[in-house]
Protein backbone atom coordinates (compact mmCIF):
# COMPACT_ATOMS: atom_id res chain seq x y z
CA UNK A 1 0.00 0.00 0.00
CA UNK A 2 3.03 2.26 0.45
CA UNK A 3 3.22 2.73 -3.29
CA UNK A 4 -0.29 4.14 -3.32
CA UNK A 5 0.84 7.17 -1.35
CA UNK A 6 4.21 7.77 -2.92
CA UNK A 7 3.86 7.09 -6.64
CA UNK A 8 3.04 9.47 -9.47
CA UNK A 9 0.04 7.31 -10.43
CA UNK A 10 -1.31 7.46 -6.86
CA UNK A 11 -1.01 11.25 -6.88
CA UNK A 12 -2.78 11.37 -10.23
CA UNK A 13 -5.64 9.16 -9.00
CA UNK A 14 -5.89 11.20 -5.78
CA UNK A 15 -6.19 14.41 -7.84
CA UNK A 16 -8.87 12.80 -9.98
CA UNK A 17 -10.92 11.47 -7.05
CA UNK A 18 -10.77 14.72 -5.07
CA UNK A 19 -11.70 16.56 -8.27
CA UNK A 20 -14.66 14.23 -8.90
CA UNK A 21 -15.85 14.79 -5.35
CA UNK A 22 -15.69 18.55 -5.88
CA UNK A 23 -17.59 18.18 -9.17
CA UNK A 24 -20.33 16.30 -7.32
CA UNK A 25 -20.41 19.04 -4.67
CA UNK A 26 -20.62 21.68 -7.39
CA UNK A 27 -23.69 19.98 -8.87
CA UNK A 28 -25.37 19.87 -5.46
CA UNK A 29 -24.48 23.55 -4.83
CA UNK A 30 -25.84 24.53 -8.22
CA UNK A 31 -29.08 22.62 -7.67
CA UNK A 32 -29.80 24.54 -4.47
CA UNK A 33 -28.74 27.91 -5.89
CA UNK A 34 -30.93 27.33 -8.92
CA UNK A 35 -34.05 27.18 -6.74
CA UNK A 36 -33.38 30.80 -5.70
CA UNK A 37 -34.32 31.91 -9.23
CA UNK A 38 -37.88 30.56 -9.15
CA UNK A 39 -38.70 29.93 -5.46
CA UNK A 40 -37.14 31.98 -2.63
CA UNK A 41 -39.09 29.84 -0.16
CA UNK A 42 -37.66 26.57 -1.45
CA UNK A 43 -34.19 28.15 -1.49
CA UNK A 44 -34.61 29.23 2.13
CA UNK A 45 -35.88 25.81 3.11
CA UNK A 46 -32.99 23.94 1.48
CA UNK A 47 -30.38 26.42 2.78
CA UNK A 48 -31.79 26.16 6.27
CA UNK A 49 -31.63 22.35 6.09
CA UNK A 50 -27.99 22.50 4.94
CA UNK A 51 -27.21 25.07 7.62
CA UNK A 52 -28.54 23.14 10.60
CA UNK A 53 -28.26 19.47 9.61
CA UNK A 54 -25.51 17.97 11.82
CA UNK A 55 -24.41 15.44 9.16
CA UNK A 56 -23.95 18.25 6.62
CA UNK A 57 -22.33 20.60 9.13
CA UNK A 58 -20.02 18.28 11.03
CA UNK A 59 -19.37 15.41 8.61
CA UNK A 60 -19.79 16.56 5.00
CA UNK A 61 -18.51 20.11 5.48
CA UNK A 62 -15.14 19.05 6.95
CA UNK A 63 -14.77 16.43 4.18
CA UNK A 64 -15.47 19.13 1.61
CA UNK A 65 -12.92 21.51 3.14
CA UNK A 66 -10.37 18.71 3.27
CA UNK A 67 -11.04 17.85 -0.41
CA UNK A 68 -10.59 21.49 -1.46
CA UNK A 69 -7.35 21.91 0.50
CA UNK A 70 -6.03 18.52 -0.64
CA UNK A 71 -6.82 19.29 -4.30
CA UNK A 72 -5.02 22.62 -4.42
CA UNK A 73 -2.08 21.64 -2.19
CA UNK A 74 -1.52 18.51 -4.29
CA UNK A 75 -1.89 20.65 -7.42
CA UNK A 76 0.92 22.94 -6.22
CA UNK A 77 3.14 19.98 -5.29
CA UNK A 78 2.62 18.38 -8.69
CA UNK A 79 3.38 21.68 -10.44
CA UNK A 80 6.65 22.06 -8.51
CA UNK A 81 7.65 18.46 -9.21
CA UNK A 82 6.82 18.85 -12.88
CA UNK A 83 8.88 22.03 -13.14
CA UNK A 84 11.83 20.25 -11.56
CA UNK A 85 11.49 17.39 -14.08
CA UNK A 86 12.62 19.81 -16.80
CA UNK A 87 15.20 22.03 -15.18
CA UNK A 88 16.52 23.47 -18.46
CA UNK A 89 13.64 24.85 -20.52
CA UNK A 90 13.34 24.78 -24.30
CA UNK A 91 14.36 27.90 -26.22
CA UNK A 92 11.36 27.17 -28.44
CA UNK A 93 8.43 25.08 -27.20
CA UNK A 94 5.41 24.73 -29.45
CA UNK A 95 2.93 23.50 -26.83
CA UNK A 96 -0.15 24.45 -28.85
CA UNK A 97 0.87 21.98 -31.58
CA UNK A 98 -0.03 18.98 -29.49
CA UNK A 99 -2.10 20.00 -26.45
CA UNK A 100 -4.87 22.47 -25.67
CA UNK A 101 -4.15 25.71 -23.80
CA UNK A 102 -6.59 24.65 -21.09
CA UNK A 103 -4.82 21.34 -20.40
CA UNK A 104 -1.42 23.05 -20.22
CA UNK A 105 -2.53 25.81 -17.87
CA UNK A 106 -4.58 24.06 -15.20
CA UNK A 107 -2.43 25.70 -12.53
CA UNK A 108 -3.52 29.19 -13.66
CA UNK A 109 -7.23 28.40 -14.03
CA UNK A 110 -6.95 26.63 -10.68
CA UNK A 111 -5.35 29.69 -9.06
CA UNK A 112 -8.21 31.90 -10.24
CA UNK A 113 -10.74 29.40 -8.84
CA UNK A 114 -8.78 29.33 -5.58
CA UNK A 115 -8.83 33.14 -5.37
CA UNK A 116 -12.55 33.00 -6.03
CA UNK A 117 -12.97 30.49 -3.20
CA UNK A 118 -11.24 32.99 -0.91
CA UNK A 119 -13.79 35.65 -1.92
CA UNK A 120 -16.63 33.16 -1.63
CA UNK A 121 -15.59 32.11 1.86
CA UNK A 122 -15.28 35.79 2.86
CA UNK A 123 -18.73 36.50 1.40
CA UNK A 124 -20.73 33.54 2.64
CA UNK A 125 -18.93 30.90 4.66
CA UNK A 126 -17.14 33.08 7.25
CA UNK A 127 -20.25 35.25 8.01
CA UNK A 128 -22.30 32.06 8.28
CA UNK A 129 -19.86 30.46 10.75
CA UNK A 130 -19.69 33.71 12.77
CA UNK A 131 -23.49 34.03 12.75
CA UNK A 132 -24.08 30.47 13.92
CA UNK A 133 -21.12 29.41 16.02
CA UNK A 134 -19.40 32.61 17.26
CA UNK A 135 -22.26 35.03 17.90
CA UNK A 136 -24.70 32.10 18.36
CA UNK A 137 -27.61 34.01 16.87
CA UNK A 138 -31.09 32.48 16.81
CA UNK A 139 -31.96 30.59 13.65
CA UNK A 140 -34.02 32.58 11.15
CA UNK A 141 -35.09 30.09 8.46
CA UNK A 142 -36.03 32.84 6.00
CA UNK A 143 -32.83 34.91 6.05
CA UNK A 144 -30.88 33.09 3.30
CA UNK A 145 -32.55 34.44 0.18
CA UNK A 146 -32.18 38.09 1.27
CA UNK A 147 -28.50 37.51 2.13
CA UNK A 148 -27.89 35.96 -1.30
CA UNK A 149 -29.58 38.77 -3.22
CA UNK A 150 -27.81 41.39 -1.12
CA UNK A 151 -24.40 39.98 -2.10
CA UNK A 152 -25.12 40.39 -5.79
CA UNK A 153 -26.05 44.08 -5.55
CA UNK A 154 -22.47 45.10 -6.29
CA UNK A 155 -21.61 45.03 -10.02
CA UNK A 156 -17.94 44.51 -9.16
CA UNK A 157 -18.68 41.43 -7.07
CA UNK A 158 -21.05 40.07 -9.72
CA UNK A 159 -18.39 40.71 -12.38
CA UNK A 160 -15.77 38.88 -10.33
CA UNK A 161 -18.14 35.93 -9.90
CA UNK A 162 -18.78 35.79 -13.64
CA UNK A 163 -15.06 35.96 -14.45
CA UNK A 164 -14.28 33.26 -11.89
CA UNK A 165 -16.87 30.93 -13.35
CA UNK A 166 -15.33 31.35 -16.79
CA UNK A 167 -12.06 30.07 -15.34
CA UNK A 168 -13.90 27.33 -13.47
CA UNK A 169 -15.39 26.23 -16.80
CA UNK A 170 -11.89 26.11 -18.32
CA UNK A 171 -10.60 24.14 -15.34
CA UNK A 172 -13.49 21.66 -15.53
CA UNK A 173 -13.21 21.37 -19.32
CA UNK A 174 -9.93 19.53 -18.93
CA UNK A 175 -10.11 18.34 -15.33
CA UNK A 176 -13.46 16.57 -15.25
CA UNK A 177 -13.01 14.65 -18.51
CA UNK A 178 -9.39 13.71 -17.80
CA UNK A 179 -10.26 12.35 -14.35
CA UNK A 180 -11.78 9.33 -16.11
CA UNK A 181 -8.47 8.62 -17.82
CA UNK A 182 -6.64 9.04 -14.49
CA UNK A 183 -8.70 6.36 -12.77
CA UNK A 184 -8.14 4.02 -15.71
CA UNK A 185 -11.51 4.47 -17.42
CA UNK A 186 -10.73 4.70 -21.12
CA UNK A 187 -12.89 2.40 -23.25
CA UNK A 188 -15.78 2.79 -25.70
CA UNK A 189 -18.06 4.05 -22.89
CA UNK A 190 -15.54 6.73 -21.93
CA UNK A 191 -16.40 8.63 -25.12
CA UNK A 192 -19.92 9.29 -23.84
CA UNK A 193 -18.65 10.08 -20.35
CA UNK A 194 -16.20 12.60 -21.80
CA UNK A 195 -18.98 14.31 -23.76
CA UNK A 196 -21.06 14.51 -20.59
CA UNK A 197 -18.08 15.99 -18.69
CA UNK A 198 -17.50 18.63 -21.38
CA UNK A 199 -21.19 19.58 -21.36
CA UNK A 200 -21.13 19.75 -17.55
CA UNK A 201 -18.02 21.98 -17.69
CA UNK A 202 -19.92 24.54 -19.75
CA UNK A 203 -23.48 24.27 -18.43
CA UNK A 204 -22.94 24.29 -14.67
CA UNK A 205 -20.62 27.35 -14.54
CA UNK A 206 -22.94 29.05 -17.05
CA UNK A 207 -25.85 28.28 -14.73
CA UNK A 208 -24.04 29.89 -11.79
CA UNK A 209 -23.33 32.95 -13.96
CA UNK A 210 -26.99 33.22 -14.98
CA UNK A 211 -28.12 32.98 -11.34
CA UNK A 212 -25.68 35.74 -10.27
CA UNK A 213 -26.69 38.01 -13.16
CA UNK A 214 -30.43 37.48 -12.58
CA UNK A 215 -30.12 38.43 -8.90
CA UNK A 216 -27.95 41.42 -9.78
CA UNK A 217 -30.48 42.87 -12.23
CA UNK A 218 -33.60 41.85 -10.33
CA UNK A 219 -32.58 43.63 -7.23
CA UNK B 1 16.90 26.36 -49.83
CA UNK B 2 18.69 28.77 -47.47
CA UNK B 3 18.04 28.28 -43.77
CA UNK B 4 19.19 29.61 -40.42
CA UNK B 5 19.70 26.88 -37.85
CA UNK B 6 19.64 27.76 -34.16
CA UNK B 7 21.37 24.77 -32.60
CA UNK B 8 21.98 23.94 -28.93
CA UNK B 9 25.73 23.53 -28.39
CA UNK B 10 27.03 22.08 -25.14
CA UNK B 11 30.59 20.88 -24.64
CA UNK B 12 29.75 18.14 -22.16
CA UNK B 13 27.28 17.16 -19.44
CA UNK B 14 28.78 19.58 -16.91
CA UNK B 15 29.18 22.61 -19.17
CA UNK B 16 26.58 25.26 -19.72
CA UNK B 17 25.15 25.19 -23.22
CA UNK B 18 23.80 27.88 -25.50
CA UNK B 19 22.01 28.35 -28.81
CA UNK B 20 24.39 29.05 -31.71
CA UNK B 21 23.28 30.33 -35.13
CA UNK B 22 24.38 28.49 -38.29
CA UNK B 23 23.36 29.77 -41.71
CA UNK B 24 23.18 26.93 -44.25
CA UNK B 25 22.53 27.04 -47.98
CA UNK B 26 22.01 24.46 -50.73
CA UNK B 27 19.55 22.38 -48.73
CA UNK B 28 17.37 20.18 -50.98
CA UNK B 29 13.76 19.34 -50.18
CA UNK B 30 14.47 15.62 -50.69
CA UNK B 31 17.14 15.59 -47.98
CA UNK B 32 16.22 14.06 -44.66
CA UNK B 33 16.69 16.28 -41.63
CA UNK B 34 19.71 14.24 -40.55
CA UNK B 35 21.25 14.50 -44.03
CA UNK B 36 20.89 18.26 -43.72
CA UNK B 37 22.76 18.08 -40.39
CA UNK B 38 25.39 15.85 -42.04
CA UNK B 39 25.86 18.57 -44.65
CA UNK B 40 26.20 21.19 -41.94
CA UNK B 41 28.79 19.06 -40.15
CA UNK B 42 30.83 18.52 -43.32
CA UNK B 43 30.98 22.30 -43.70
CA UNK B 44 32.00 22.75 -40.06
CA UNK B 45 34.74 20.12 -40.36
CA UNK B 46 36.07 21.80 -43.53
CA UNK B 47 36.25 25.08 -41.61
CA UNK B 48 38.08 23.36 -38.76
CA UNK B 49 35.15 23.73 -36.36
CA UNK B 50 33.74 21.02 -34.16
CA UNK B 51 30.78 19.21 -35.74
CA UNK B 52 27.38 19.10 -34.02
CA UNK B 53 26.90 15.85 -32.12
CA UNK B 54 23.49 14.15 -32.50
CA UNK B 55 22.06 10.65 -31.98
CA UNK B 56 21.24 8.47 -34.99
CA UNK B 57 21.50 4.86 -36.09
CA UNK B 58 19.14 3.03 -38.46
CA UNK B 59 17.81 6.13 -40.22
CA UNK B 60 14.63 4.28 -41.14
CA UNK B 61 12.46 5.06 -38.13
CA UNK B 62 12.70 1.83 -36.18
CA UNK B 63 15.69 2.02 -33.82
CA UNK B 64 14.61 4.93 -31.62
CA UNK B 65 18.06 6.51 -31.62
CA UNK B 66 17.35 9.82 -33.28
CA UNK B 67 15.74 12.49 -31.19
CA UNK B 68 15.85 16.31 -31.56
CA UNK B 69 13.33 18.94 -30.58
CA UNK B 70 12.79 20.70 -33.91
CA UNK B 71 11.01 24.06 -33.84
CA UNK B 72 9.50 23.23 -30.48
CA UNK B 73 8.26 19.73 -31.32
CA UNK B 74 9.93 16.33 -30.88
CA UNK B 75 10.91 14.88 -34.28
CA UNK B 76 9.70 18.10 -35.90
CA UNK B 77 6.35 19.26 -37.29
CA UNK B 78 5.45 16.03 -39.16
CA UNK B 79 3.27 13.34 -37.55
CA UNK B 80 4.13 9.64 -37.11
CA UNK B 81 7.74 10.06 -38.22
CA UNK B 82 11.07 10.14 -36.45
CA UNK B 83 13.64 12.86 -37.13
CA UNK B 84 15.46 10.60 -39.60
CA UNK B 85 12.23 10.29 -41.64
CA UNK B 86 11.54 14.04 -41.58
CA UNK B 87 12.26 15.66 -44.92
CA UNK B 88 13.41 19.20 -45.58
CA UNK B 89 10.46 19.75 -47.93
CA UNK B 90 8.48 20.41 -44.73
CA UNK B 91 10.40 23.69 -44.42
CA UNK B 92 10.54 26.79 -46.57
CA UNK B 93 13.39 28.84 -47.98
CA UNK B 94 14.47 31.46 -45.46
CA UNK B 95 13.12 29.57 -42.43
CA UNK B 96 14.81 29.73 -39.03
CA UNK B 97 14.78 26.31 -37.35
CA UNK B 98 15.42 25.72 -33.65
CA UNK B 99 17.18 22.41 -32.96
CA UNK B 100 17.47 21.36 -29.32
CA UNK B 101 17.99 18.13 -27.42
CA UNK B 102 14.98 16.38 -25.82
CA UNK B 103 14.79 18.15 -22.46
CA UNK B 104 14.21 16.31 -19.20
CA UNK B 105 16.08 15.96 -15.94
CA UNK B 106 16.04 12.21 -16.58
CA UNK B 107 17.57 12.72 -20.07
CA UNK B 108 20.81 14.60 -19.29
CA UNK B 109 22.67 16.08 -22.24
CA UNK B 110 25.91 14.22 -23.04
CA UNK B 111 27.08 16.67 -25.70
CA UNK B 112 25.28 19.12 -27.99
CA UNK B 113 22.11 17.31 -29.10
CA UNK B 114 23.05 13.87 -27.79
CA UNK B 115 21.21 12.79 -24.64
CA UNK B 116 21.50 9.94 -22.16
CA UNK B 117 18.25 7.92 -22.30
CA UNK B 118 19.49 5.07 -20.10
CA UNK B 119 16.70 5.96 -17.65
CA UNK B 120 14.38 4.21 -20.16
CA UNK B 121 16.64 1.14 -20.08
CA UNK B 122 16.43 1.04 -16.29
CA UNK B 123 12.62 1.25 -16.38
CA UNK B 124 12.61 -1.65 -18.86
CA UNK B 125 15.07 -3.63 -16.75
CA UNK B 126 12.91 -3.12 -13.65
CA UNK B 127 10.10 -5.27 -15.03
CA UNK B 128 9.74 -5.14 -18.81
CA UNK B 129 10.29 -8.86 -19.35
CA UNK B 130 8.62 -12.25 -18.86
CA UNK B 131 10.07 -15.40 -17.32
CA UNK B 132 9.68 -18.59 -19.32
CA UNK B 133 10.29 -22.11 -18.08
CA UNK B 134 12.82 -23.55 -20.50
CA UNK B 135 13.56 -26.78 -18.63
CA UNK B 136 11.83 -28.99 -21.15
CA UNK B 137 8.30 -27.77 -20.40
CA UNK B 138 8.27 -24.76 -22.69
CA UNK B 139 4.97 -24.11 -24.43
CA UNK B 140 5.30 -22.69 -27.90
CA UNK B 141 3.87 -19.16 -27.81
CA UNK B 142 2.01 -19.89 -31.05
CA UNK B 143 0.17 -22.73 -29.31
CA UNK B 144 -1.41 -20.38 -26.75
CA UNK B 145 -4.73 -19.00 -28.02
CA UNK B 146 -4.96 -15.20 -27.71
CA UNK B 147 -7.91 -13.03 -28.69
CA UNK B 148 -7.23 -11.11 -31.89
CA UNK B 149 -8.12 -7.76 -30.22
CA UNK B 150 -5.67 -8.42 -27.37
CA UNK B 151 -2.92 -9.51 -29.73
CA UNK B 152 -3.44 -6.39 -31.85
CA UNK B 153 -3.38 -4.06 -28.85
CA UNK B 154 -0.28 -5.76 -27.41
CA UNK B 155 1.44 -5.44 -30.77
CA UNK B 156 0.44 -1.77 -31.04
CA UNK B 157 1.97 -1.13 -27.60
CA UNK B 158 5.09 -3.08 -28.56
CA UNK B 159 5.74 -0.77 -31.52
CA UNK B 160 7.12 1.81 -29.05
CA UNK B 161 10.74 2.38 -30.04
CA UNK B 162 11.67 4.15 -26.81
CA UNK B 163 12.83 7.33 -28.52
CA UNK B 164 11.62 9.62 -25.70
CA UNK B 165 9.46 11.93 -27.83
CA UNK B 166 6.64 11.47 -25.30
CA UNK B 167 8.85 12.87 -22.54
CA UNK B 168 10.13 15.67 -24.76
CA UNK B 169 6.61 16.73 -25.78
CA UNK B 170 5.08 16.58 -22.32
CA UNK B 171 5.10 19.91 -20.49
CA UNK B 172 5.84 17.90 -17.33
CA UNK B 173 8.54 15.67 -18.88
CA UNK B 174 6.47 12.64 -17.90
CA UNK B 175 7.40 9.16 -19.11
CA UNK B 176 3.95 7.65 -18.60
CA UNK B 177 3.34 6.85 -22.28
CA UNK B 178 6.62 4.95 -22.67
CA UNK B 179 6.22 3.05 -19.40
CA UNK B 180 2.56 2.27 -20.09
CA UNK B 181 3.40 0.88 -23.54
CA UNK B 182 6.01 -1.41 -22.00
CA UNK B 183 3.57 -2.52 -19.30
CA UNK B 184 0.69 -3.00 -21.77
CA UNK B 185 2.59 -5.13 -24.27
CA UNK B 186 2.81 -7.82 -21.57
CA UNK B 187 -0.30 -7.21 -19.49
CA UNK B 188 -2.52 -7.97 -22.50
CA UNK B 189 -0.95 -11.39 -23.10
CA UNK B 190 -1.22 -14.61 -21.06
CA UNK B 191 2.58 -14.83 -20.90
CA UNK B 192 2.64 -11.51 -19.06
CA UNK B 193 0.23 -12.46 -16.30
CA UNK B 194 2.66 -14.30 -14.02
CA UNK B 195 4.64 -11.17 -13.14
CA UNK B 196 1.84 -8.66 -13.74
CA UNK B 197 1.71 -7.34 -10.16
CA UNK B 198 5.46 -7.01 -9.65
CA UNK B 199 6.03 -5.65 -13.15
CA UNK B 200 3.81 -2.59 -12.97
CA UNK B 201 4.91 -1.70 -9.44
CA UNK B 202 8.61 -2.04 -10.27
CA UNK B 203 8.43 -0.15 -13.56
CA UNK B 204 6.37 2.74 -12.14
CA UNK B 205 8.64 2.98 -9.09
CA UNK B 206 11.70 3.10 -11.35
CA UNK B 207 10.03 5.73 -13.55
CA UNK B 208 9.44 7.90 -10.47
CA UNK B 209 12.96 7.35 -9.16
CA UNK B 210 14.45 8.54 -12.46
CA UNK B 211 12.90 11.99 -11.89
CA UNK B 212 10.31 12.11 -14.66
CA UNK B 213 7.35 14.44 -14.08
CA UNK B 214 3.71 13.59 -13.37
CA UNK B 215 1.14 12.99 -16.09
CA UNK B 216 -1.61 15.62 -16.34
CA UNK B 217 -3.41 14.10 -19.34
CA UNK B 218 -2.59 16.87 -21.81
CA UNK B 219 -2.29 14.21 -24.53
CA UNK B 220 0.79 15.83 -26.11
CA UNK B 221 2.69 12.51 -25.92
CA UNK B 222 0.12 10.66 -28.01
CA UNK B 223 0.11 13.37 -30.68
CA UNK B 224 3.91 13.50 -30.95
CA UNK B 225 4.64 9.77 -30.68
CA UNK B 226 6.16 8.66 -34.00
CA UNK B 227 4.57 5.24 -33.53
CA UNK B 228 1.11 6.47 -32.54
CA UNK B 229 1.12 4.85 -29.07
CA UNK B 230 -2.32 5.51 -27.59
CA UNK B 231 -3.28 7.13 -24.28
CA UNK B 232 -5.36 3.99 -23.65
CA UNK B 233 -2.10 2.40 -22.55
CA UNK B 234 -1.75 4.94 -19.73
CA UNK B 235 -5.30 4.22 -18.54
CA UNK B 236 -4.48 0.49 -18.66
CA UNK B 237 -1.29 1.03 -16.65
CA UNK B 238 -3.24 3.08 -14.07
CA UNK B 239 -5.71 0.20 -13.70
CA UNK B 240 -2.88 -2.34 -13.46
CA UNK B 241 -1.10 -0.22 -10.86
CA UNK B 242 -4.20 0.27 -8.70
CA UNK B 243 -4.95 -3.46 -8.91
CA UNK B 244 -1.37 -4.31 -7.95
CA UNK B 245 -1.37 -1.78 -5.08
CA UNK B 246 -4.54 -3.27 -3.60
CA UNK B 247 -3.04 -6.77 -3.86
CA UNK B 248 -0.12 -5.41 -1.82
Amino acid sequence: MGGLIKSSIARKVAMALSGLFLVFFLLQHFSINFTSVFSPDLFNELSHFMGINPIVQFALQPILIFAVIFHFVMGFILELQNNRARAVKYAKYNGSANASWVSRNMIYSGLVVLAFLGLHFYDFWVPEIVYKYVEVNPEVPTRYYEELVHKFESPIRTGLYVLSFVFLALHLWHGFASSFQSVGFNNKYAVGATKFAKAFAILIPLGFVVIAVIHHFNH
Amino acid sequence: MNLTLKIWRQKDARSKGKIVDYPISGVEGDMSFLEMLDMLNEGLIEKGEEPVVFDHDCREGICGSCSLQIDGEPHGPDRFVTTCQLHMRKFNDGDTIYIEPFRAKAFPVIKDLMIDRSSFDRIQQAGGFISVNTSGNTIDANAIPIRKEDADQAMDAATCIGCGACVAACKNASAMLFTSAKVSQFSLLPQGQVEATERVMAMVNQMDEEGFGNCTNTGACEIECPKGISLENIARMNREYLKASLKG
